[in-house]
């Protein structure tokens, strides 16, 4: 019984969302495009010869940048920017008397938006495959299971560390200066702009240790084909959801605890 | 007389926004750091580029870093004026308060263009000077009048290309109301401005000097900064510059002739 509850309010939820996504599909299209960065510097990759010193073909690199961009399409966070907003306008305060953590609401809009992001996806990547014939391919079955497992988990570690900065919002008005802050390392170290392979070799030493490389590197190289660490790229970034939910947690009903309404 | 009002104004302009923003003193500070950051990792990617090659697009790492430079002063300008104003025409049209924007007895354009300001953007701009300083310093540039007037001519004339790039993307929000995304895109796309031109494929060239004239904004001022740049490229990006000034500016105004206010 409750567990149909359960189920009930999850669909209710994606099914709102999904339809306040497809209201804005040129915003979505428009968005889907900005992600292009990894063909840029696919461009520079190859047109420059870089690969050679690193190991992996042409062919390999733009499939492992096609890969790096559909991660990233499916695992773009912005929660703390929806939050931020909807604590300053005051719109938290309806949320919390609700018998739901609003932050399943955020979930099911991110879920809700990748949907709708997918066919914007695809066409990107059609269109890479024209311009590039010689990468198309096609994964296996399993692989590709393992990688839309791998992609979800590296978009729950960005989701979880961008709700606990949101749930900075309490102390601070301006949270979202500090996810700006995280993004920079997570750009240039979770392998967007170039594969964490490629990194030298003082970097390389501790990276595996941060939950960066695990944010794109690991599921594009797991999608792409190339060489990669399956069972302990997934375990580590299992282990960075458990170290980071009871921290959600924790912070969440601190947080609660502290929130006063707007004007009071 | 005219221009001394605008003038007093604009002081007006500088004290209202300066005063809001340093409420959040923590959030400034958080902006220098990231502002940091966001360098040391641009170098650290440009460094892995570099790390098996002498030259990329034939350019030297000393050299490329001058365009980074270069890029850094144009991002902090960004941030300072044009993304805080320019994402508030979206607010503006959204909300219906041009109407007050239009109706004040000074330029439309003017008004938006310069009302707020965002203090942390400066950091990023001394990070770029003293970026390039040190670029003179291990390139051995000959500083002289002739250099200082081609390199300040060149380096405005991107200032102003970038603004009307970013002003022509908000004007659209007359029609289509949110264009949040579209900046987004025009962000990715500027993006490519950190790495010199000659190192993308012709093809990229081409589309990113003729339809987004990106190539412009950060790889001449840096030729001149070299000594390698030819008359005619100085005086190409002055016309450009010239001529989008020029045509964001009837933009607007063409664009202001289909304003009807919010809800009408």
């Amino acid at each position: 019984m409750k567990s149909n509850l359960i189920n009930h309010k999850i669909i209710t939820l994606l099914k709102v969302q999904y339809s306040n996504m497809l209201e804005y599909r040129v915003e979505i299209a428009l968005w889907a495009i900005s992600g292009i960065i990894p063909f840029f510097m696919l461009n520079i990759w190859t047109n420059n010869n870089l690969n050679e010193s690193i190991d992996i073909s042409d062919v390999m690199l733009s499939r492992y940048f096609l890969c790096a961009f559909f991660v990233r399409q499916f695992s773009v966070v912005w929660v703390v920017f929806s939050f931020e907003e909807d604590s300053l306008m005051g719109k938290v305060s309806p949320y919390l008397i609700q018998p739901l953590n609003p932050f399943f609401r955020y979930f099911a809009q991110h879920l809700a938006e990748q949907i709708t992001r997918f066919p914007f996806a695809i066409i990107i990547a059609f269109f890479f495959f024209i311009f590039n014939p010689e990468s198309i391919w096609i994964p296996n079955l399993g692989i590709l299971f393992l990688s839309i497992v791998s992609t979800f988990l590296s978009f729950l570690i960005q989701f979880l560390i961008q709700s606990i900065v949101a749930c900075l919002c309490f102390w601070t008005e301006r949270a979202s200066s500090i996810e700006r802050l995280l993004f920079i390392p997570t750009l240039f170290l979770s392998g967007l702009l170039a594969p964490v392979v490629s990194f030298p070799a003082y970097v390389k030493t501790w990276i595996y240790l941060t939950p960066f490389p695990y944010l794109i590197d690991f599921p594009a190289n797991l999608l792409s084909g190339n060489a990669t660490n399956i069972s302990g790229g997934l375990s580590m970034q299992i282990l960075w959801i458990f170290l980071l939910f009871p921290l959600f947690k924790k912070i969440w009903s601190e947080g609660t605890k502290k929130y006063t309404a707007m004007g009071s | 007389m005219n221009l001394r009002k605008y003038l007093k104004v604009y002081k007006k302009f500088l004290h209202t926004s300066l005063a809001s923003e340093l409420e959040y003193k923590t959030n400034i500070l958080v902006d220098l750091i990231t502002a940091i950051l966001s360098l040391i990792g641009s170098i650290f990617l440009l460094s892995i580029f570099f790390q098996n090659n002498g030259y990329i697009g034939g350019w030297k790492f000393e050299q490329a870093l001058i365009i980074q430079g270069i890029y850094t002063i144009l991002n902090g300008i960004t941030n300072t004026w044009f993304n805080p104003n320019l994402t508030e025409i979206v607010k503006h049209i959204r909300e219906g308060t041009l109407d007050f924007v239009l109706l004040k007895p000074i330029d439309s354009q003017f008004f938006i263009s310069l009302k707020k300001l965002n203090p942390s953007g400066f950091l990023e701009i001394l990070l770029g000077f003293f970026l390039l300083f040190f670029c003179i310093r291990i390139n051995q540039i000959n500083v002289n009048l002739s250099f200082l007037t081609l390199s300040l001519i060149t380096i405005s004339c991107s200032i102003c290309i970038l603004y009307s790039l970013w002003f022509f993307i908000s004007t659209t929000t007359i029609w289509f109301v949110k264009t949040w995304n579209a900046i987004e895109v025009l962000r990715s796309f500027l993006y490519i401005g950190r790495f010199p031109l000659n190192s993308f494929s012709f093809s990229l060239r081409i589309f990113f000097s003729v339809f987004i004239p990106i190539a412009f904004i950060t790889t001449i001022p840096s030729e001149v900064f070299l000594g390698l740049s030819q008359l005619w490229k100085i005086l190409l990006e002055v016309i450009v510059a010239t001529v989008f000034l020029i045509s964001s500016r009837k933009f607007w105004l063409f664009a202001l002739k289909f304003y009807s206010s919010a809800s009408s």
